[in-house]
C-alpha cells in the first residue's frame, strides 16, 4: 500500500469520543487526545462516561466507558451535543453510542471485537458490520486488536499484554485524521511511564503503528484540521472542574493567610477534590479523611472554630447526612464551605451522571430558619473563581457557604488560564484582636451584622459558643421569645446584606424584550450556545445565567420585569423557578426542565425557545 | 505531681480554680455527679501550666454535654455524638492547645459509636471525660448502651434485652492508648486519672462512674457504694501488685491466661506471687483483661489501666506536612499555579 496525499478539510469544531469497555482505557486516551488538541490551540471542553461500577462484566451495555472531547477554533462552550467522530472498541460500544453521533459522522471500528459473542453480549441479532445499518455513516473497519498485536511482534509478549495497548493504536489513527504531532503524546508516555521504559516504548510503537496505519488505508479521504483558537493571552491548561474547585479553595485559604482545613469522605462524583487536596501539604492543607459525611464536616466545624478555612465537599447523599451539622455552622456564625458536586438523585439515585436536583436541599434542607449562602459555578474552570468566592463571602460573613457544582463540571474539563495569585480579590475575615474586657461573641457590625472571629489561644476571647441558641451580644444560653425571633431574624438578614457585595446579575442581550432564558450552574454552556444559534437566525433573545443565588443579585426582580416571557431552564423538576417565583411572584415565568442524567441538547433548547416565542 | 512535655503553649502566672470559673449558671440536678466531676477539672485545669486560652473544651449533646458552658476556656457545645470529630477538627487545626471532650455514654457509644472506634483508632491526642451514667438522663431516663441487662427503664418496661457496652474493652478493640476508669465520688482519683491523661498523648478515655440521681440512682452503688467498695473496687497503680479487698488482702494472680482472685497467705499466696500493673505495656492484652472484669467473680479495676505510647493522629499530620514542604518545590500557590503541563499563548 502506498501513502497519499490527501485534502485538508478546516472545521470550525469537532467533536469526538472513544468508547470501549470499561476496561479498554478509554480515559486514557481520551485525555492524551484533548491534551494534544490542547498543545496544537484549540479550545476545548472534555467529558468522561463512564458507569458507576469499576468492571461491569465485559462486552456488556453496562460495562461501557466513554470519554468526549469537543475542540475548536472558536470558544468552546460545551462538551457537544451529537459526535463527528467516534472510535468504538467492541458492539457493546457501538450499539450504546450510536445515537450520538451525526449523520455521516466517521465511526472508527475494532473489527476484531466484533466476534459472535460480544455481538450476542451487546444484544445485536446481525453484525452491524455486515448489514446495512451504518451506511448513514463513514466506517472505517480497521483489525485494531490484530494489527496492535503485529506492531508488537518483536517484543515477545504475551498476547494479554500485546493487545491491551489497541487503545493507542486507534488514538494514533485519530492523531493522523486529525493532523496532530505525536511528539507531545510520546512525552506524556515518558512522563507517565518514566520507571518501565519498555511500557512508554510499546506505546510509542503501537501510537505510530496506528498513524501510519491510517495514512496507508483509502477509507480515510481527508484529513481534519482544527485552526488555533484566539484565546487570551496566558499561561494555560486543561483543568477539570473539581480539581478547579480544589485550587480555588487553596488559594482563598493563602490569600486569607487562615490555613486549608478539609474534612471529607469519599463520594462521588466529589472524591477528586478530596483527592487532590491530600496532595498538597507542601501548601499547609490539612487533610482529614473522615469515618463518614458528618464526622467530615464536623471536624472541618472545630477546624473553623479553631481559625481555619475550613470545607468539606460531598455530593447529594452526603448533604443529607450533613444537614444537622450545616444548622450547627449556621447557629455558630462560623466560616464553612460546603462544596456540593450534584449528581442524579434521589437517594444514591445516578451516581456517576449529572443533575441540578440539590438546590432545594441547599437552599432550605435543614431544621429550624437556617440560611446559607448558596453559589453554583457554570463551567469547569470557573469553578476555581466560584470556589474562591465561597470561601471569601463564607469568612468575611462568618456564615456557611454551599457551593454547588455537579458531575458535568467535576469530571468534564475546560481550559484554564492561570490566574496570579497577586489579582485575586483580597480577603479580610473578621478576625478578633487580644482584648481586656469580657469578649462578646454576638456582638456584631452594624453594616454587615458578622460577629468577630475569636481563635482559642488569643488572650481575652475566651468564649463557649453551642448549637443552643443564644443571647444576642453576650452568648449566653437563652430561650427568651423576643430574643429567639431577634436572633432568627439577625441570621437571615446577615446572609441577605451579603447582596450589598455580590456582583449585579448580568444579561446577555437586550434588557428588555420578548424572552428572557435564564439558568444557573452548569447549564451554562448548552444555554449560551442555543441563545447563540437563535441570535444567528435573528431572534431577539436575552439570557441571565446566575451564579449568585442565595441571596440572589439585587437587581435581580427588575430585570424579571423588563420581559414579556421568562423561561427557566434547569435539569431538575423545576426548583431555581420555583425560586424565583416564590421571591418574585409574577405570572409570566414560564419553566422547562429535564431530569435525565445527561445535560440539555442545544437543539431541545432551541426548539423549546422558538415554541414560546411563537406562542400568543 | 509531674511536669508535662508537649508544645503546647505555658502560662507565665500560676493559675488557680477562680481562672477557670465562668460566669453561667450550673444547671444540673442538685446532687448529680457531674457537680464532682466539675469540681475535679477546676482543680486540674490551674495545675497543668497551660495559658488559659490554649484550653478547648468540646461535647456534644446531653447532661454531660452542657459542660463547656460551665469552665471558662474556649469552647463548643455541639450536637449529638459529634464531639470527637469537632474536637479532631480543632486539635489537628491547632495542636498547640490542650483539647478536652466532654461527652456521656450515649452521646459516645450509641448515636456517636463510629466516631467513637476511629477517634480511638487514629490516636488523636484529646482527653475525653466520658460520663458513664447508664441512663439517657436528658431526654428523661430511656436504656442506653451501658445499661446492665434486664433493666427495667422507660423504654424497657419489660427490662432489657441488649447486651451492655464495657466501656473499656470496646476502647482496646479500637486499638486505644489510654484508658482509666474512676468513679465520681472520689475525687483525688478522678483528679489523678485527669492529669493522666492531660499527660498521655493520644486520645485518653476516662470512664467516670457518675450517677444519675433522677433516672439511674445508685446505678453504680453495688461497686462503689460504701458497704461495696472493699469487695468490689480494685485500684490499679503502675508498677504496684494488683491489691484490693479490706487491708488490701486480696489480689489478682495470672493463671495461664486468665486471671484470678487470690488472697494473701491462703494457700501459700504471697506477695510475689501477684500481678504487678505495667500501663506502659503496648499489648493490651492484660489491660483488655482488666478491664472487662467485674462483679461477681472479680472487683471491677479503677485508675489508669493502660497508658501507651503510640504516635498520635495530629503529629502525624504535622510530621508529613513538615517533610512535604521540605522535599516538594511547591511552596505557595503561584508555584502550583504554574505546575503541571501547561502552554503558553501570546
Amino acid at each position: 500500500m502506498t501513502k497519499m496525499k490527501r485534502p485538508v478539510q478546516d472545521r470550525e469544531s469537532v467533536v469526538v469520543k472513544f468508547v470501549g469497555d470499561s476496561g479498554d482505557g478509554m480515559q486514557l486516551t481520551g485525555g492524551i487526545f484533548s491534551n494534544s488538541a490542547a498543545f496544537a490551540g484549540n479550545d476545548l471542553a472534555t467529558f468522561p462516561d463512564f458507569p458507576s461500577e469499576i468492571r461491569a462484566p465485559q462486552n456488556t451495555i453496562a460495562g461501557v466507558s466513554g470519554f468526549q472531547v469537543h475542540m475548536g477554533s472558536a470558544k468552546i462552550f460545551t462538551t457537544g451535543d451529537l459526535c463527528d467522530v467516534i472510535v468504538t472498541m467492541n458492539p457493546a460500544s457501538l450499539k450504546a453510542n450510536l445515537k450520538w453521533a451525526k449523520v455521516g459522522a466517521t465511526l472508527i471500528i475494532d473489527t476484531d471485537a466484533f466476534d459472535e459473542k460480544s455481538l450476542e453480549k451487546a444484544g445485536y441479532a446481525s453484525n452491524p458490520l455486515d448489514d446495512n445499518s451504518l451506511d448513514k455513516y463513514n466506517v472505517i473497519k480497521s483489525p485494531i486488536t490484530l494489527l496492535t498485536k503485529e506492531s508488537l511482534a518483536d517484543f515477545g509478549l504475551d498476547q494479554k499484554t500485546a493487545t491491551r495497548s489497541k487503545n493507542m493504536f486507534a488514538l494514533g489513527m485519530l492523531y493522523f485524521i486529525f493532523n496532530r504531532p505525536l511528539k507531545p503524546a510520546y512525552k506524556f508516555f515518558d512522563n507517565k511511564f518514566k520507571k518501565n521504559p519498555t511500557i512508554a516504548k510499546i506505546n510509542k510503537v503501537v501510537l505510530e503503528a496506528g498513524f501510519n496505519y491510517a495514512d496507508t488505508i483509502e477509507a480515510i479521504e481527508s484529513v481534519i484540521q482544527v485552526s488555533p483558537a484566539k484565546l487570551e493571552p496566558g499561561l494555560y491548561r486543561n483543568i477539570t472542574g473539581n480539581v478547579a474547585t480544589a485550587w480555588g479553595l487553596l488559594a482563598a485559604a493563602e490569600k486569607s493567610k487562615r490555613g486549608l482545613f478539609l474534612g471529607s469522605y469519599p463520594i462521588t462524583p466529589a472524591t477528586e477534590i478530596l483527592m487532590e487536596l491530600a496532595r498538597h501539604k507542601s501548601l499547609g492543607a490539612k487533610v482529614v479523611q473522615a469515618e463518614d459525611e458528618i464526622a467530615g464536616i464536623c471536624s472541618a466545624i472545630g477546624a473553623s472554630y479553631a481559625g481555619k478555612m475550613a470545607c468539606t465537599t460531598t455530593s447529594g447523599p452526603g448533604l443529607s447526612l450533613k444537614s444537622e451539622a450545616i444548622g450547627l455552622a449556621v447557629m455558630t456564625e462560623l466560616p464553612l464551605v460546603i462544596v456540593d458536586v450534584q449528581r442524579g438523585g434521589p437517594s444514591t439515585g445516578l451516581p456517576t451522571k449529572s443533575e441540578q436536583s440539590d438546590l432545594y436541599q441547599a437552599l432550605f434542607g435543614r431544621n429550624g430558619e437556617c440560611p446559607v449562602l448558596v453559589i453554583a459555578a457554570s463551567s469547569s474552570d470557573n469553578c476555581f473563581y466560584y470556589a474562591y468566592m465561597a470561601a471569601k463571602l463564607s469568612m468575611e460573613h462568618m456564615t456557611p457557604c454551599i457551593l454547588l457544582t455537579d458531575g458535568y463540571l467535576g469530571f468534564g474539563s475546560a481550559l484554564f488560564r492561570d490566574p496570579k495569585m497577586a489579582n485575586l480579590p483580597p480577603i479580610n475575615p473578621p478576625i478578633a484582636k487580644a482584648c481586656k474586657t469580657q469578649f462578646q461573641p454576638y456582638k456584631r457590625d452594624p453594616e454587615t451584622l458578622v460577629r468577630q472571629w475569636a481563635i482559642p489561644g488569643t488572650e481575652g476571647c475566651r468564649h463557649r459558643i453551642g448549637g443552643l441558641e443564644k443571647e444576642n451580644v453576650t452568648g449566653s444560653v437563652s430561650t427568651d421569645p423576643l430574643n429567639h425571633q431577634l436572633m432568627v431574624n439577625i441570621r437571615a438578614e446577615k446572609v441577605a446584606r451579603v447582596a450589598n457585595v455580590i456582583p449585579e446579575q448580568e444579561i446577555d442581550g437586550p434588557a428588555k424584550g420578548d424572552l428572557l432564558v435564564v439558568s444557573w450552574g452548569g447549564t451554562y454552556g448548552a444555554m449560551h450556545s442555543a441563545v447563540q444559534q437563535m441570535r444567528k437566525e435573528g431572534k431577539k433573545i436575552s439570557h441571565a445565567h446566575f451564579h449568585y443565588i442565595s441571596p440572589l443579585p439585587k437587581n435581580t426582580g427588575k430585570i424579571l420585569q423588563n420581559f414579556k416571557k421568562i423561561l427557566v431552564c434547569e435539569l431538575n423538576g423545576g426548583q431555581f423557578v420555583n425560586y424565583l417565583r416564590m421571591n418574585f411572584p409574577q405570572p409570566n415565568i414560564y419553566q422547562f426542565n429535564k431530569v435525565q442524567g445527561v445535560p440539555f441538547m442545544i437543539n431541545e433548547l432551541t426548539d423549546k425557545f422558538n415554541q414560546l416565542m411563537e406562542e400568543k | 505531681m509531674d511536669i508535662i512535655n508537649n508544645t503546647i503553649d505555658r502560662s507565665a502566672i500560676q493559675l488557680s480554680k477562680i481562672d477557670f470559673e465562668s460566669d453561667q449558671m450550673v444547671k444540673w440536678c442538685p446532687g448529680c455527679g457531674a457537680h464532682a466531676i466539675l469540681a475535679a477539672v477546676e482543680r486540674v485545669f490551674p495545675k497543668l501550666g497551660y495559658k488559659k486560652e490554649n484550653f478547648c473544651l468540646v461535647s456534644g449533646i446531653g447532661c454531660s454535654s452542657r459542660f463547656p458552658y460551665y469552665v471558662n476556656t474556649y469552647g463548643i457545645h455541639g450536637i449529638h455524638g459529634r464531639a470527637l470529630p469537632i474536637a479532631t477538627g480543632v486539635k489537628v487545626a491547632n495542636p498547640h492547645l490542650s483539647v478536652w471532650v466532654v461527652t456521656g455514654d450515649g452521646d459516645s457509644l450509641a448515636i456517636g459509636g463510629n466516631h467513637f472506634i476511629h477517634t480511638i483508632r487514629r490516636n488523636v491526642d484529646l482527653n475525653v471525660l466520658l460520663f458513664n451514667n447508664e441512663i439517657y438522663g436528658l431526654t428523661k431516663g430511656q436504656y442506653s448502651p451501658t445499661t446492665p441487662m434486664n433493666k427495667v427503664t422507660k423504654t424497657s418496661p419489660h427490662g432489657t434485652i441488649e447486651h451492655p457496652f464495657n466501656i473499656g474493652e470496646l476502647v482496646m478493640g479500637a486499638q486505644g492508648t489510654f484508658f482509666a476508669r474512676v468513679p465520681d465520688n472520689d475525687i483525688t482519683l478522678m483528679t489523678e486519672a485527669m492529669f493522666e491523661a492531660a499527660k498521655h498523648d493520644g486520645t485518653s478515655i476516662i470512664e467516670i462512674l457518675q450517677n444519675c440521681i433522677i433516672f439511674a440512682d445508685k446505678a453504680h452503688q453495688n461497686i462503689i457504694g460504701k458497704e461495696s467498695r472493699d469487695a468490689n473496687m480494685c485500684v490499679v497503680r503502675n508498677g504496684e501488685p494488683i491489691l484490693f479487698g479490706k487491708d488490701n488482702k486480696k489480689g489478682l494472680r495470672l493463671q495461664g491466661t486468665e486471671l484470678e482472685v487470690v488472697e494473701l497467705g491462703v494457700n501459700g499466696v504471697t506477695i510475689d506471687d501477684i500481678l504487678v500493673h505495667d500501663r506502659y505495656n503496648p499489648n493490651p492484652w492484660i489491660h483488655t483483661m482488666l478491664a472487662k472484669l467485674g462483679p461477681p467473680l472479680y472487683p471491677r479495676v479503677f485508675g489508669v489501666i493502660r497508658s501507651a505510647m503510640f504516635p498520635t493522629y495530629d503529629d502525624l499530620v504535622e510530621d508529613k506536612i513538615q517533610s512535604e514542604k521540605e522535599i516538594s518545590p511547591i511552596k505557595k500557590m503561584d508555584h502550583l499555579l504554574r505546575s503541571g503541563e501547561t502552554w503558553e499563548i501570546m
